[in-house]
């Protein structure tokens, strides 16, 4: 049924009706043209907010002891907790299950680093390998600590990217002596590359043993960095780092005896709970995003809906002409219900085209800490063609029965 | 190739109940050209009507060349319509937004024949009438007897049994009604069956057959001597 022959009546009868046929397509194309600039933006939402959490892996648990503030069982507050090695194993052996990656971290602020002539001040961070990764760190150059780095406290350096960019502008830092709080020489053996920019490649890293040494800490560490195994379901794995989060701190409270409602002297912060309101909004944004998209498209389809009644109104005499020729009442409803379809199909698919070449278009002059590569995908875009065509056929229904009902001797009756 | 007996219609409006035709017996061999006369409301339009599968009577029967027709639905009616009829009206009914070769193609369109086959033979349609040079102009760049023209090159093309025209004369002047009578009476002369309603005594005359109406019976039903139109042209 649907063969060239059809079309052809169709394109005949388009063509006839040019401002009927434009004045249709203009509701249904900007219809889908807000739509898919809606979804664009709330992806680019989306891209945004996970952008702001990807600084660092998503499922991070930060480990940090303080100061006490509250008195508790006798003790004074102002006691110092010193976590050590020690609390690292026990909580490490404790939680073996549900770990992905883990660290412990001495870290001080205000290194001096010297490279010959050039010098600044940065932050030096004693880490086991497993950082690279918590910390979601790309190697640029060179490799990251390993193992035997720490086995051997081997004084090796890792520089941020912005460090290098300071110490190195020209040469390679690779295999290079650096000098740190101008009396310990580190080899440079690699340089990488942070998500969270310039900030968090002002750092370098060094093996947490020879971190230890080299400050004179012996066992101490002043925190623990975990991440927790992703599980399928995102709402599951949130719940179960919650959990985590709360055990650890429990322990950490019976093992340094402090008040349960000091919250300054042990804090563990669990960045999947910090990320879930922010994704639970970007969800309910998509929904409403959607919503309001498909409100639109709804009032493209009754404008469609609407015109192709006027259409079987006004061409009823035609119709009447058609069926007097012997035309069939199935060749009449898909004359109707091709034509609305042709016209949503074509005209949604000029606005999808707009949308998406707009997104294209504006998406790298967008600089929001928010919106991030605002972008409809493939399957958006292909289900938004099939609402189309869907659309087209419902517009078309009502009036294309109305025409088929069309009694040949009404039609002709000469007024 | 039509045959009628005792045909009864009648039309409900509200609670009266208007009986158009009370019981035509009629019938035409193959080659006739009748002519269907009567006042206004005599029923010679619902007839006509009938006779065209746009209405359906309510008793009686009507056989159209060996087919009885009855029990007609939408989609029979239309196939029957196709295959047998070929209509003229008074308002010539084209339509408006195609050119004169594609609306004589309409009724081959709805045959299915492809669209070269069409084109042809709607041009030696066109031919026939007298518009070959005229077959890319739109209905209103025509004048009412072209139209006219058109719409019997259309009704032809189908290759029909039988031509049905209502008043196809009614929109025309005097000259032009004669040089559109002097087409039919061509094409009649070729064999082909066909049947006109009219309320003009001189086109009338110009069939082969009159047939009078009044008040849904036949009173009347007479051969003619035809009159050629083309002296009168």
């Amino acid at each position: 049924m649907f063969n060239l022959e059809s079309w052809q009546e169709i394109f005949d009868t388009i063509r006839k009706n040019k401002l009927r046929t434009f004045l249709t397509s203009l509701s249904v194309a900007s219809g889908i043209f807000i739509l898919v600039i809606l979804l664009g933006v709330s992806s680019g939402i989306a891209n945004g907010v996970k952008e702001e959490f990807s600084s660092d892996a998503t499922n991070r648990i930060q480990i940090r002891t303080r100061i006490t503030t509250k008195e508790f069982k006798g003790l004074n507050p102002g006691r110092r907790l010193q976590l050590t090695n020690k609390d690292y194993e026990n909580l490490n052996r404790k939680y073996e299950d549900q770990l992905e990656y883990k660290t412990s971290l001495y870290s001080t602020w205000g290194g001096q680093v010297n490279y010959k002539d050039k010098q600044g001040s940065y932050r030096v961070e004693g880490v086991y390998p497993d950082q690279q990764f918590i910390e979601n760190a790309t190697l640029s150059d060179g490799r990251f600590i390993s193992l035997s780095d720490n086995e051997e406290s081997r004084k090796v350096a890792i520089l941020g990217y912005q460090m290098k960019q300071d110490l190195f502008p020209e040469t390679d830092p690779i295999g290079k002596i650096i000098l740190v709080n101008n009396n310990i020489n580190f080899t440079v053996v690699g340089v990488y590359t942070d998500p969270g920019g310039t900030r968090e490649e002002s750092r370098m890293f060094i093996p947490i043993k020879t971190a230890q040494k080299v400050f004179n800490q012996g066992e101490n560490i002043n925190s623990i960095a975990y991440t927790v195994n992703m599980g399928k379901n995102f709402n599951e794995t949130a719940q179960l780092s919650a959990q985590m989060t709360q055990s650890i701190e429990q322990d950490l409270r019976t093992r340094f005896t402090v008040a349960p409602d000091d919250r300054v002297a042990i804090r563990v912060r669990d960045t999947l709970e910090q990320a879930k309101p922010f994704f639970d909004l970007i969800d309910t944004l998509k929904a409403v995003f959607w919503f309001i998209g498909l409100g639109t498209i709804i009032a493209g389809i009754v404008g469609v809906g609407n015109i192709m009644l006027i259409v079987v109104k006004e061409r009823t005499k035609e119709i009447g002409i058609r069926k007097a020729l012997g035309a069939l009442p199935s060749e009449i409803i898909l004359m109707i219900l091709q034509e609305s379809i042709f016209i949503t199909s074509l005209a949604g698919l000029i606005g999808l085209f707009l949308g998406v070449g707009l997104l294209e278009l504006a998406a790298p002059y967008i600089e929001n800490d928010f919106i991030n590569n605002p972008t409809v995908d493939f399957t958006t875009s292909i289900t938004t063609v099939i609402i189309l065509v869907v659309a087209g056929a419902i517009a078309g229904f009502i009036p294309a029965r109305r025409a088929a009902n069309i009694k040949p001797i009404e039609a002709l009756r000469d007024e | 190739m039509i045959e009628i007996t005792d045909l009864h219609k009648s039309y409900k409006t509200g609670n009266t109940s208007l009986h158009v035709l009370k019981g035509i017996d009629f019938s035409v061999k193959e080659g006739e050209l009748v002519s269907i006369m009567g006042s206004s409301g005599s029923g010679k339009s619902t007839l006509l009507n009938i006779l065209g599968m746009l209405d359906e009577a309510d008793s009686g029967s009507y056989t159209l060349d060996n087919t009885p027709i009855k029990n007609l639905n939408e989609k029979i009616a239309a196939q029957y319509r196709n295959k047998f009829l070929g209509f003229i009206f008074q308002s010539f009914n084209l339509i408006s937004y195609k050119n004169a070769i594609d609306n004589v193609a309409l009724p081959l369109y709805y045959q299915k024949v492809n669209r070269k086959e069409r084109d042809e033979k709607a041009m030696y349609y066109l031919e026939k009438v007298g518009l070959a040079d005229w077959a890319d102009h739109l209905p209103n760049q025509l004048s009412g007897g072209q139209k006219q023209r058109v719409a019997i090159a259309r009704a032809l093309a189908s290759n029909p049994k039988v031509l049905l025209a209502d008043e196809p004369t009614g929109a025309l002047d005097t000259k032009t009604s004669y040089e559109v009578m002097d087409l039919i009476q061509g094409i009649n002369e070729e064999g082909r069956t066909i049947l006109i309603v009219t309320h003009e005594p001189d086109i009338a005359q110009m069939t082969k057959r009159i047939v009078n109406l009044k008040d849904g019976r036949i009173i009347d039903d007479t051969l003619v001597d035809q009159v050629k139109a083309i002296p009168h042209v």
